[in-house]
């Protein structure tokens, strides 16, 4: 077995952010997904959208100029891009809805092979459900990219050919990047497209719950 | 004449039934009209029902209304926060009744109970337990569940400025769902921080027209603080 150098989270966002086209519209999920934002190539320009009403946002304010009548899904203060606005929530979610977002990258619990999702609940018994704008997002947007560790804590395999964990939407993942590679999803299965420095598909293989097809 | 201002939250939630439905505005900490859940909460009405997109934040406000057990059901798309202790404490003890609705599909059936829409197809939620037991339709090649709108009461909203007849201008992301709880209660409630002349809001940009707003009480500014930070999936 040859050694092989993990993506770091900043890197895996790199690598998100150089699939974000120019002049996309894009929703970031709260969490991982959020530091895509701060890797978009020079050069590039993107709307980003929040659920809650705003679209054009900019970067975290100063210290000190935190406004918190402007901020993001995750509720932390934002700023507004010259040319952004804001929105009522109906608006907001028939964007997405609509299918009026080009991206969003949203983070996961599971993904199955197929590309449904299951990221808004565990299923535990005392754990209180909350779902959010998660299952809105997740349909509406052209492309719904995952961002994910590729493996659990205990050692299991995220991707997996059935989701365990409560569904969040049917086949709506087209791409996962997770700390090992990159993995297309379609009815055709799983196909990896790039990996980590110095891993071997059959590492990565012994690693994935599901078949993984060569790029 | 047309005065829908009034002297006081007190006096703008005097008639609230017991076992009214009341829509209160607010996403995370923006947009929550907390005078009003303050004067709802002295006000004494019992076995609510709330819509709101969270289920309270801290010990003020929607919290404040959970913990003295004046909320039979809650109607929200994200009840977990790291500071909704008090909602917590009575769902794990069966104390309350939880709806959880999609926050798009939340929006959504406010919108249609407003612009008296009977139910809609949505694809959001097809597939999961959130859909469980709701009619489905193959329509176009691609799968929706039947969605019922959800009237209201009262609805307590947050805006920024308004003038007598009720028209409304807001502040930034504090907006989310005040425009579309006005449209759906019988009864639509609006602080705002400034009572203007007629015409001093531009007919461009006003953005709740005065029709979806039967009573404005104007409070004092308080800068918006923090909180209800999610925990990221």
């Amino acid at each position: 077995m040859t050694t092989y150098k993990r993506w770091t989270r900043e890197q895996m966002a790199q690598r998100v952010a150089q699939d974000i086209p120019d002049g996309a519209v894009v929703n970031l999920g709260i969490g991982l997904p959020t530091l895509v934002a701060n890797h978009l190539p020079a050069g590039r320009e993107v709307m980003l959208h929040s659920e809650n009403g705003v679209i054009g946002m900019g970067p975290a304010p100063a210290e000190g100029a935190e406004d918190y009548d402007l901020i993001n899904a995750g509720k932390e203060p934002v700023t507004l891009l010259p040319g952004g606005c804001f929105f009522h929530h109906a608006d907001s979610f028939a964007m997405m809805r609509g299918g009026h977002l080009d991206v969003c990258v949203l983070g996961a619990f599971q993904v199955s092979a197929g590309g449904d999702l299951a990221n808004w609940h565990t299923g535990a018994p005392h754990a209180i459900p909350a779902v959010g704008g998660a299952m809105d997002l997740a349909i509406g947007a052209k492309r719904t990219l995952v961002m994910m560790e590729h493996i659990t804590k205990a050692g299991e395999s995220k991707l997996v050919p059935q989701c365990s964990y409560p569904l969040t939407a049917l086949g709506c993942v087209s791409r996962v990047y997770t700390d090992l590679a990159v993995i297309d999803l379609g009815p055709q299965g799983a196909r990896v497209m790039e990996m980590c420095e110095g891993l071997a598909l059959a590492q990565l293989q012994a690693l994935t719950a599901v078949p993984l097809l060569p790029g | 004449m047309i005065d829908k201002i009034f002297p006081s939250a007190e006096a703008a939630l005097a008639d609230v039934a017991d076992g009214a439905t009341v829509m209160i505005g607010g996403f995370g900490t923006a947009g929550l009209p907390n005078e009003l859940t303050d004067a709802l909460l002295a006000q004494g009405a019992r076995e609510l029902t709330i819509v709101n997109n969270n289920a309270g934040n801290g010990d003020t406000g929607l919290a404040a209304l959970l913990a003295a057990g004046r909320v039979r059901k809650i109607i929200c798309s994200f009840p977990r926060q790291v500071d909704s202790h008090h909602f917590d404490r009575l769902y794990r003890a069966g104390k309350i009744e939880l709806e959880l609705v999609p926050q798009g599909n939340l929006a959504e059936r406010i919108r249609a109970a407003g612009a008296g829409i009977g139910g809609f197809f949505t694809p959001t939620g097809y597939g999961t337990e959130l859909a469980k037991g709701k009619e489905t339709r193959e329509i176009d090649g691609r799968m929706y569940v039947l969605e019922s709108p959800i009237h209201a009461d009262f609805a307590l909203i947050k805006a920024e400025r308004g003038d007598r007849w009720g028209n409304l201008t807001y502040r930034m992301t504090a907006r989310n769902f005040g425009p579309v709880m006005a449209m759906a209660a019988r009864t639509t409630v609006a602080t705002v921080h400034q009572v203007v002349d007629l015409g001093a809001l531009d007919p461009e940009c006003l953005v709740t027209p005065g029709l979806f707003v039967q009573r404005v009480v104007r409070v004092e500014r308080v800068a918006t603080s923090g909180g209800g930070f999610k925990n990221a999936a």
